[in-house]
């Protein structure tokens, strides 16, 4: 094989490597793409939410074109307990919007869309190929990869490492450390598809206008962990995730079995009735946060989105920091690749310095108490005050001929029952952890 | 756009079946054509013919005599040593020939290897068009074919005219149709074809032909009793309790897809749309979901019997009987019952 | 020797949806693939490369996202892909698709050569069919040689080929000349892994494409919805049977519940139970 030295490879076409891939090939450089699913997105067939933002700043009209369900005008934020929830809901017209901020999306779709783009800017993609490791020169310079294929490897001035969270090139490569249990969440998702207008009356939205359900409470007995439902067009998006330690920690079941009891819960089997069921995934996310960031770069590579523990599990964010992650380790390269530099780990460095004046770095480090806090609160936050509250509203809402006086008293009787003295504890802790 | 039949083919009538004969046997599915033809000519006030190709006078008399005895009117005959063994190539050349000499309005033909061989290379020469697979056939109020397939995968089913050519042609695989009563007696007309063939122009020659063990072949689609398992089995060892149930009712057994996929049941073994199509008296479904593919290889079943651990599982949508049970657990029990059963009454009877 | 190899690319029909109001296949997101049994006759196309040297070509007539099967192909090793594509081939049958295919066959055969062998697939998972193939070999004047086992013996010289051909109750072994149009039975060989070389040059070759015009295709009402002769003219999902199946009660799940389910078949079908009694069961 006559041997090409690419600009730079790019492993994985996620949202961090097409947007990689992308920016880099949009600014001429010529970029190798490799992907091991079947197509951008094969390995990811469920739905998400899109946040416009980072997005924009590479394609501005990618409204025009891409595949999107709905844009979100409601958000309810439930806390749950047996046998129901006690919530929040937002909703504005407001967001009838021409720009609107967010999406619910489909994965599959639109990480396929978002792939050709990459491809008309001029990157060569290849699919279906796993890589396997990294070529490094005897200095220990990465100068390529190695594939699953027959052939002599691919080569490159520095690779971009997106391969998502459970990157196996890096981790063999020694460039990060196995994956600790209480860092990463296992998630399980399921589509569920109505006939469109089923699924706009049942949640009172028409048009291209969606609702997001995020849930936390008794559902994930006590696990620290969240459940979610978006609303596509025609699906709906449904899953749950707990912390892996958790999982083997507390056995309280699989993953699936969450799911299937989330599913039956009186909220939310309404929401689904009637549909039918057509794929479902499991997928580790990161939840580290910022203490769990393994090294950023390297000799010829740096490492981008979930690969680099970019997710903010608080805000459930990750595609976005995905693609911003993506796009700034490319400006970088592209910056260095103009002025003929080689791609060294102190070259490289710049990335890391664009990160910190980021969003992506603040927000990182603005909650990077909230995992350890969530290890030692997770029960009391995911059990006990789901149920505290439940019980209070049942308490304020009855209408039982009992006096208002003694309904609060009952309330507050409830909680210290519970929780004593700890509720101003957690109270504290919590606005610690935020802060 | 608005397609008519043109002038030059209203006077095509009769509906034809294509009487597959190979090694001096019909193959089944041309009588059960004959038996669905039967309803189609009657219906349209035509005949109904069989046309019937090979060589050697007294294996086509015979044939001649099985075709008029299972519905046909008429028998086109032809008799020709290039017909011998079937070659796409003068056979092709034999049915166009015919076709346009009698002109038939409808020719229905097996979707078996052979049939589908033919009848596509037919159906190009005649510039017709050709519904492959049909599983059911119907003429509509303007005398058209209306021929029904499955289409997606089986998900969908669609309903196909030939509106502008003759004849309207269609496959329909073996054991869709019923198998009709013959009729020993029935009296029916020849009419003898010559065709002008020379093995010379044929550029295909048959250097053998390799029968295949008949100890192995499974004779699934015209069993009376079939026996199924699906995933819910769990594991391969679980498929003998499936054949030990067959065993013991005088039927065979068969398996979903997954099981072939898995290497734990041949190919030959499984049923559905990608296999055989069935028609027992009895289907015994264990284990298995029920998928549409499945569904429609065994719909045509007297009754099935499903057994499944899940109380929604697809299959008790057209079971006639259903049991939420194991069935790992209850097969055993129901080959013994079975058993028991049957052995008291034979003692009894 | 110069091998054409038809492939086309269907909705994968393992994923596709029936709404379930308006019984329309809900296509929105539903991945395409090359049809499964194409994949057969490509294999072998390339097997015989290697043995005899020589160029494979894929061909496609479908709509320009048909390319990437085209591509894909080429992944696999295949030399060269064409692509028929023009709004006039919309809703073809598969009388038109093989006029199609075989004016696109003929416009190939002038720029690279009259082709030994074309290989089609033994049938669609979409149209399902199996008689593209057919309608393309007798528009060429092409020997037909369907449901293929194995190739045995091959002279592209003398323009001679015995194969192994699937028939009913066992292996016909046909030899025959060439140029033939060959499917091959499912299952005969196994796909290859392109190797890096391949899928890089895959990646970046140029997928030549024609229209209609470019075929030399005049007459256009042979092509499309107006070449085709089947009307589709309705569209249904199966219906469901009127009753539900009647439901043994578990009981115990045991031997009172075999006994129970088989009183009940026999009581639906006594006729049965004679037939049992009487033949000899497996005793
Ligand atoms: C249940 C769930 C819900 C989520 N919801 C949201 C949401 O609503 N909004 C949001 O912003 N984020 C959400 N996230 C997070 C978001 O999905 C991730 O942060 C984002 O996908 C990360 O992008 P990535 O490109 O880094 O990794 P990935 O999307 O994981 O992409 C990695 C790619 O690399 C490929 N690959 C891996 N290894 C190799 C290899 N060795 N060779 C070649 N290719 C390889 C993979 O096949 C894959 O395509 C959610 C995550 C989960 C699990
Ligand atoms: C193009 C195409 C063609 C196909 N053709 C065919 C075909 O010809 N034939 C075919 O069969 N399939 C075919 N399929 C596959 C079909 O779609 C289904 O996937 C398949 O039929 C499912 O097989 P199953 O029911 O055995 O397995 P599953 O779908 O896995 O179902 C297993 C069932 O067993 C039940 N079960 C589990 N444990 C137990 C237990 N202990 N006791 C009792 N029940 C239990 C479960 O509740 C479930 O209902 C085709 C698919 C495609 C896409
Ligand atoms: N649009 C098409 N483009 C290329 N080849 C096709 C096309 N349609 C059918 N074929 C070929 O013909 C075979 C049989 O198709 P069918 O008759 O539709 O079952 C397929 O397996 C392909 O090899």
């Amino acid at each position: 094989m006559n041997k090409i030295v690419f600009d730079a490879i790019v492993v994985g076409a996620g949202p961090a490597g097409n947007s990689a891939a992308y920016t880099m090939a949009n600014a001429g450089l010529n970029v190798l793409q490799i992907e091991r699913g079947e197509y951008s997105g094969s390995k990811n067939v469920q739905g998400a939410i899109l946040y416009s933002d980072a997005l924009e700043q590479m394609i501005p009209d990618f409204r025009e074109e891409a595949p999107l369900e709905r844009h979100i005008v409601e958000q309810r934020i439930w806390m749950m307990d047996d046998r129901g929830h006690t919530g929040m809901h937002h909703r504005s017209d407001d967001y009838n919007e021409d720009l609107p901020n967010r999406y619910t999306i489909i994965r599959a779709q639109f990480d396929k869309w978002f792939n050709r783009q990459v491809r008309d800017a001029g990157a060569t993609v290849l699919y279906e190929t796993t890589v396997t490791g990294l070529i490094r020169d005897p200095r220990g310079q990465v100068i390529g990869v190695q594939t699953d294929r027959e052939g002599e490897g691919f080569y490159a001035n520095v690779v971009v490492l997106a391969e998502g969270v459970n990157g196996l090139v890096g981790q063999r490569s020694g460039l990060r450390s196995e994956l600790r249990p209480e860092d990463v969440a296992l998630a399980v998702k399921e589509m569920h598809f109505l006939p469109q207008e089923t699924i706009e009356s049942r949640f009172n939205i028409t048009g291209d206008e969606g609702v997001v359900i995020e849930a936390m409470g008794t559902i994930t007995e006590g696990m620290i962990g969240t459940a979610f439902l978006y609303t596509n067009r025609e699906s709906i998006s449904i899953g749950i995730g707990c912390l892996v330690s958790e999982l083997s920690r507390v056995g309280k079941g699989s993953p699936y079995q969450l799911l299937d009891r989330l599913k039956a819960h009186p909220s939310i089997r309404g929401l689904l009735e009637g549909s039918e069921m057509k794929e479902y995934a499991a997928h580790l996310i990161p939840e580290g946060g910022y203490r769990a960031i393994p090294e950023l770069v390297g000799d010829g590579w740096v490492c981008v989105g979930d690969a680099g523990h970019f997710v903010n599990a608080v805000h459930r964010e990750g595609s976005n920091l995905a693609m911003t992650t993506g796009r700034l380790a490319a400006e970088t390269i592209i910056s260095l690749n103009k002025r003929g530099q080689a791609c060294t780990k102190k070259a490289l460095g710049a990335y890391r310095q664009r990160l910190e004046d980021s969003f992506v770095m603040k927000d990182m480090k603005k909650y990077k108490d909230v995992p350890r806090m969530l290890e030692k609160q997770g029960s009391t936050i995911m059990d006990t005050y789901p149920r505290l509250m439940n019980g209070a509203a049942q308490t304020w809402f009855r209408v039982d001929g009992r006096d208002k006086k003694a309904k609060e008293n009952e309330i507050v009787k409830a909680a210290w029952r519970v929780r004593g003295l700890g509720l101003l504890g957690d109270a504290v802790k919590l606005a610690r952890a935020w802060r | 756009m608005k397609k008519e039949l043109p002038e030059h083919f209203r006077s095509y009538k009769h509906v034809w079946v294509f009487i597959e004969f190979e090694h001096g046997r019909i193959h089944p599915v041309a009588l059960e054509l004959l038996g669905e033809g039967r309803k189609l000519a009657d219906k349209l006030g035509v005949e109904l013919a069989g046309v019937l190709l090979g060589s050697g006078a007294d294996a086509l008399d015979e044939a001649t005599r099985n075709c008029v005895a299972y519905g046909a009117d008429l028998v086109y005959r032809v008799d020709h040593p290039v017909l011998a063994q079937y070659r796409n190539q003068p056979y092709t050349k034999v049915m166009t020939e015919l076709v346009q000499k009698y002109q038939p309005e409808i020719m229905l033909l097996g979707a078996t290897v052979l049939g589908r061989d033919l009848a596509g290379s037919v159906a190009t020469t005649l510039k017709t068009g050709l519904t492959a697979d049909c599983t059911e056939l119907a003429i509509d109020d303007e005398r058209s074919l209306a021929a029904t397939r499955p289409t997606f995968g089986g998900s969908l089913l669609c309903t196909i005219h030939t509106l502008n050519y003759r004849p309207q042609m269609a496959t329909i695989r073996p054991r869709v149709m019923a198998m009709p009563q013959p009729e020993e007696g029935r009296e029916g007309r020849v009419i003898s074809y010559e065709p002008d063939l020379d093995e010379q122009s044929i550029v295909t020659k048959v250097l053998s032909f390799l029968p295949d063990d008949a100890s192995e072949a499974s004779g699934l689609a015209f069993a009376d009793i079939v026996v199924a398992g699906g995933m819910g089995l769990r594991s391969e060892e679980n498929i003998q309790l499936v054949r030990k149930l067959a065993t013991v009712l005088g039927g065979d057994w068969g398996g979903s897809r997954p099981l072939v996929q898995k290497g734990w049941i041949g190919a030959d073994r499984q049923i559905g749309q990608t296999g055989k199509t069935i028609r027992p008296k009895l289907y015994i479904a264990a284990g298995i979901s029920g998928a549409i593919q499945h569904r429609v290889g065994v719909e045509g079943a007297d009754m099935i019997v499903a057994i499944n651990t899940d109380p929604n599982a697809p299959i008790f949508d057209f079971a006639h009987l259903g049991v939420v049970a194991d069935a790992v657990a209850l097969l055993p029990l129901l080959t013994e019952a079975f058993r028991q059963r049957l052995l008291v009454n034979r003692l009894a009877g | 020797m110069r091998i054409f190899v038809c492939i086309k690319q269907v909705p994968d029909s393992a994923q596709i949806r029936v709404h379930p109001v308006t019984n329309t296949i809900m296509r929105q997101g539903v991945p395409t693939i090359i049809n499964p049994y194409d994949l057969f006759g490509l294999e072998e196309a390339l097997r015989l490369r290697d043995r005899f040297g020589g160029v494979v070509t894929v061909l496609t007539m479908g709509p320009p996202m048909a390319s990437e099967s085209l591509r894909k192909a080429l992944g696999y090793g295949a030399d060269r892909g064409l692509l028929l594509t023009d709004r006039f081939f919309a809703g073809s049958d598969t009388l038109a698709t093989s006029y199609a295919l075989s004016k696109l066959i003929e416009k190939a055969a002038e720029d690279h050569g009259m082709p030994h062998i074309v290989f089609c697939g033994k049938q669609t998972i979409d149209g399902d069919t199996a008689q593209v193939g057919p309608g393309i070999a007798q528009r060429l004047g092409l020997s037909q040689l369907t449901y293929v086992s194995a190739i045995d013996e091959i002279d592209p010289d003398k323009d001679t080929i015995t194969v192994r051909r699937r028939a009913d109750h066992g292996v016909q072994v046909l030899t025959s000349r060439l140029p033939a149009m060959i499917t091959m039975l499912e299952g005969s060989n196994e796909i290859r892994r392109g190797t890096q070389a391949d899928v890089l040059r895959a990646a970046q070759a140029k997928i030549t494409q024609w229209n209609a015009a470019g075929v030399g295709i005049e007459d256009l009402s042979l092509c499309g919805l107006r070449g085709s002769p089947t009307v589709v003219k309705r569209v249904f999902a199966p219906s469901a049977r009127s009753e539900k199946a009647v439901m043994i009660p578990a009981g115990d799940g045991g031997s009172a519940t075999a006994a129970a389910l088989i009183d009940a078949i026999f009581e639906r079908q006594p006729a049965l139970e004679e037939d049992l009694i009487s033949e000899a069961g497996g005793y």
